[in-house]
Order: structure tokens, then sequence, then C-alpha cells
């Protein structure tokens, strides 16, 4: 079945799908769509939407409806999901299982509720403390939301570990055509760790991230680690478009890598042998797609609606191989297609990525 | 012969690791008794605190979550949102829930959570040194408050039972202490009262409990009992602050 939904509700729709049947969150712009879908659908299908008094109280009913055994999940935009930070550590530390939405807009501070992708270092490098790691997926159109929520929901229980997704403004309130498969609701796998009450199984489960004595911790830490290991050789997606002749890569991820799909077109209309490699996961950052550079590859452009934060990736994932340069605009203001193109052009000709506010203060490009 | 004396099933067998003359120890049995009473031991859940109960999901023989501080309330609404069959109790003290806990207590209470909350009160932050707390008495001293507590600088004291009271969704409120045995044994009702509300689906619950912390008041055991009779009970009054209408009456 074949409906036009926007962004924020097919994330709704993709994690009801996914059989999550608890949401816990606060309002904030510009994820607002999603939480007001969830509040007529959860109760149709006997869930539970619940308002709570802020982020820091929703992460942390999230935190006790993982340990109860649910799919859960909480949605937010960026200051919401900074308050979230030490519950997500939390969740990482005590191994369980979630979806967490971030609907990113402009910062710092309170900074506007524009599209913006500046928070990728928060998403990808540990927003918490502590030595953890979490799946961050990054859709670029609403068909791929509903996709990514049921995968969303999967990777969380196979690695008993908080999985975020991330938009834009962008994303989530476009309308789209998605394709609504007619299918039994998963079965999530059993959780014979949840605290439940402790009827038919003679001990207690404990739910914990202290571990008081140092050796201790430090094993818990290698083993966590092991995991992490695991989802960075297991988990790395990516797409690709137009790679195999293209003197320029461009990296772009969500909605600005629509935008670039669009401009790599237009700067080869205009001659420019150009292609696009769009991260799906943003952690593990898919390094395996710059693992073998064609001779042909001139060099990287890694466009973003940031001041530069997925490039640092880019750059070790090249390893100096050929050079990476940036081009972005931030503040939500988005790059046109125009833009981005001409940003092609130049570093096809050997210029840096462009009039931006990194390559202007000598960071980059 | 018969045996009238032995270790509540919902304790586990591990030695406390609180200091000497801590109450914390009674109020543990105290709980774990009254989960025995009603036979909730396997089906119910508890959250633990960040402070000096930190480690009650070593002591208590049920399921237990440990929480951030001040999280409890939050933690324990996602656990009986998901199962509202089940038993839900936080146990928290006054820094993490007088203190940084505030919002998710009175929130959880708002909203009518059925969930039991044991609030221990001892004046003081025990795990970290003896700081100030948010119910530390006008006058007293502690590590942050070395001339004592002076309310033009740090403020007052907060009365959480009362404040608690007052909001609609609380259906139990009550202060007990459990500085002699005749108070222990009340305390014992009014925990058990809390349970009993929360089985019969009517909602929140809470019950502070005045306890001593013997090591930060700078006291020895028996004379932390005694400064909590005559310091802490004047500011803070035992009672029952606000009970379901089919249970008023009976023992307290």
């Amino acid at each position: 079945m074949k409906v036009m939904m926007k962004g924020n509700e097919a994330i709704g729709e993709g994690a009801i799908r996914a059989g999550c049947r608890f949401f816990f969150g606060y309002p904030i712009t510009p994820q607002s769509e999603l939480p007001h879908y969830l509040a007529w659908r959860l109760p149709e299908v006997g869930g539970v939407y619940l308002q709570a008094e802020s982020e820091v109280a929703a992460i942390n009913m999230v935190y006790g409806a993982a340990s109860a055994g649910a799919r859960v999940m909480t949605s937010s935009s960026s200051p919401g999901i900074s308050l979230m930070q030490e519950g997500i550590s939390y969740l990482a530390g005590a191994e369980l299982p979630c979806v967490i939405v971030n609907i990113m807009r402009g910062g710092p501070g309170l900074g506007n509720i524009a599209p913006a992708q500046s928070d990728y270092f928060q998403a990808t490098r540990g927003g918490g403390h502590g030595d953890y790691r979490h799946i961050v997926l990054a859709p670029s159109s609403v068909q791929e939301i509903i996709d990514l929520m049921g995968l969303a929901f999967d990777l969380a229980d196979r690695y008993r570990n908080p999985v975020m997704v991330v938009g834009d403004g962008i994303l989530g309130q476009m309308m789209e055509p998605v394709e609504l498969k007619e299918e039994e609701p998963p079965v999530p796998p059993a959780k014979p760790w949840a605290t439940t009450g402790m009827r038919g199984r003679g001990h207690p489960n404990i739910i914990n991230s202290l571990y008081i004595v140092p050796e201790e911790l430090e094993a818990v830490n290698r083993r966590l680690a092991v995991k992490y290991a695991r989802m960075e050789e297991d988990e790395q997606r990516w797409d690709a478009y137009r790679v195999d002749d293209a003197a320029v890569v461009v990296v772009a991820y969500g909605t600005m890598a629509r935008i670039a799909r669009a401009a790599v077109d237009m700067a080869r209309a205009r001659g420019v042998a150009t292609g696009l490699i769009r991260p799906i996961t943003l952690w593990p950052f898919p390094r395996r797609a710059f693992a073998h550079i064609s001779p042909g590859v001139l060099c990287f452009l890694v466009v973003e609606m940031s001041a530069g934060q997925m490039v640092d990736d880019v750059r070790l994932a090249v390893n100096g191989a050929r050079p990476v340069h940036f081009y972005g605009r931030t503040g939500g203001v988005v790059p046109t297609v125009r833009e981005v193109a001409e940003a092609i052009t130049r570093v096809a000709g050997g210029e840096a990525g462009g009039q931006d506010l990194c390559s202007a203060a000598g960071a980059h490009g | 012969m018969a045996r009238i004396f032995a270790r509540p099933r919902a304790l586990t067998d591990k030695a406390f690791h609180y200091c000497p003359g801590c109450t914390h120890g009674i109020i543990h049995r105290v709980v774990a008794q009254v989960i025995d009473e009603l036979g909730i031991r396997e089906n119910t859940i508890g959250v633990c605190p960040v402070g000096c109960a930190v480690f009650a999901y070593d002591y208590f023989n049920v399921d237990m979550i440990q929480a951030a501080h001040g999280r409890a309330p939050a933690v324990a609404t996602g656990v009986k949102r998901v199962l509202p069959d089940r038993v839900v109790f936080t146990y928290q003290g006054d820094g993490d829930l007088g203190a940084i806990g505030t919002a998710e207590i009175v929130h959880a209470a708002a909203r009518g959570e059925n969930i039991t909350v044991i609030f221990v009160n001892n004046a003081i932050y025990g795990m970290t040194g003896g700081q100030m707390a948010p119910t530390t008495l006008l006058g007293q001293k502690t590590t942050t408050t070395p001339q004592g507590r002076d309310a033009r600088v740090a403020g007052y004291p907060l009365r959480v039972a009362e404040m608690m009271s007052t909001v609609e969704g609380a259906s139990y409120v009550a202060r007990v202490a459990v500085h002699n045995p005749a108070n222990v044994v009340r305390a014992k009702h009014a925990v058990k009262k809390a349970f009993q509300v929360q089985l019969a689906g009517r909602g929140f619950a809470l019950v502070e409990v005045l306890s001593t912390c013997p090591t930060n008041w700078g006291l020895s055991p028996v004379e932390a009992l005694q400064w909590l009779q005559d310091h802490m009970l004047p500011v803070y009054p035992l009672g029952e602050f606000k009970v379901p209408p089919e249970m008023t009456g009976g023992e307290t």
C-alpha cells in the first residue's frame, strides 16, 4: 500500500510496525509531528504515549521501559538530545536496547529550528560520559525512514544497545509516497535479562551500570569494546551513486545527500565526472566505502549542513590517499544544488571547497 | 522450637555496607518485611538511587534497577507503564529525591503513577562526604555549611511530605521515623499502606522516613538517635498527610 506521509509521521509508523509500543518524550520543534502522530496511534495499537516533564525524565522513562523488556523509543531535537546524554550513557552502560530520534536543528545553544547537521560529533562520538558507542542511522527519504526504523529496533535488540536515528526538519516535515508493506509485526527476541519480577526465574535480575572495583569495570569496558568492534565490522552501511568513473566523489548524508545527488547530476551535465557516497550509518562510519579508491578519483568533497564534522571521519577513512575538501552551510542555511555543483567544479579545478566558514578560518579544504 | 525471628526473604544474605548506627538497615528490613507479608516478592521491581543506598540492588532479593541520580521516579514510571500488574517501588535519599530529582518526583506524583516511593531523609549527603542536603536543618553543620546552615546564604529545609501532599495525583503521603522501636513499628505500618495503595491501584504513595547519619553528623549511634528526636522531629512532624478515603482509620 502506497501512502503519502510526512517524515516525522513515518518515524512513528515505522516504529509501530517494528513492534514499538512505548514512547516517552517532551515537546520540541521540529519533531512535533512525531509525538502528535504517536499520541493517537500508540493507544490504537494498545501502546502507551506519555509526555514527560523534561527530556531528562523522558530518557529515564525509556531506561525503565527498556529494563522491563519493551521495545521503546524517544524523540527530540538537538537541545533536548543534549539533555538526554546522561541517560544515553546509562542505557549504554546497562546495555539496554532503545531507539532515540534526533531531528537536528541549528545550534549551539538555543540556535534555531531550521535544518542542520551540526550534532554529528555528539551523535557519533558519544555525547555522554564514559567509553561507549551507539549505532547512528541517517535516512535520506521518507521511505528510508520507514525501512530504517525496523532496522533500528532490530539492531538495538541484537546488540542490547541504544540506536540513534538522525534527521532534520526538512526530512521530518516533507511528504513523500511510501510503501507500507502488509507484514506481520516482528517478534522481538526473548529478553531473559529484563527486570519483570523474578517469578519463575528463581533469581533476581539486576539492571546496573555501577562497578565499584576498577578491575571489574575495566572487564566490562573491554567486553563492551568487543561488542562495539563487532558493530564496526558488521554494520557499516552506505549508498554509492555514479562513483565508478568519478573524478570527484562527494560525501553527504541525510537531507544533504539529496541535494548533493542533484548536484552530482548537474556537475556531470557540466562535464565534471562526479559521484556520491552517502553514509547510511554515521557510526559505524562506512570506512569500507573508501577502502579501494579508483585511480581516477581526483579528490573528495564533503558537504554538510554544519561547520565541518563528518569531514573528520572522511579524512580518517581516506587517510591521506587523496585531498578531502569541505563545503558547508550552517546555522540552518541549506546549500542549494547550484552552490554544491559550483563547489564540485572548484575542487575539480584544483581549488578549495568553497567560501565556507571553515575554509575562511583556514581549518579545512 | 518455634522460629519467631528470621531474615526477611526479600533481603539477600549480603551484609550491609552501611556505617554503624545508620538506620538504612532498619528501613531496608521494614520494606523487605512488608514485601514478604504482602507476598509480592516475585512480582516486585525496585529502583535504587544514587547515594548511600546505591547498592540496594545487592540487598533486596527482588528484581532491581539502578537509576541515575534523582531519576528513579521516571525509571519506575517506565517500568510500571510496561508492566502495570507488577509492584514497582523506588528507594531514594534526600539529595536524590529532594534536590536533583525534584522534578521527577513531583511529576510522577502529579501523574498519579501507581508506584511506591520510600524517601529516606537524614538531612545530609552521606555517600559524598556530609555536604548540605535540601533537608539540612537551619544551623546544622555540614562540610559545605561549616558554620551551620544559614538561611540567608543556603535557604531553608524542604518539607517533602508536606509539599507532596499538595499534589492532587498523590494518593498516600506519610512521614515516619525509625529512631526507636515504637516508631519502627509505625514506619512499617506506613510502608505497608504505601504498597497496599499501589496494589489497590490507587496511585502514587510516598513514605518519608527520618533516618540517622552518625558518621556525617559527627555523633555516636545512640547520640544520633537522640539528635533525630530532638532536632528533626520539630521541623519534620510525623504523621499521615494524605490517605485515600477508604483507608483512613486503623493503625499508623
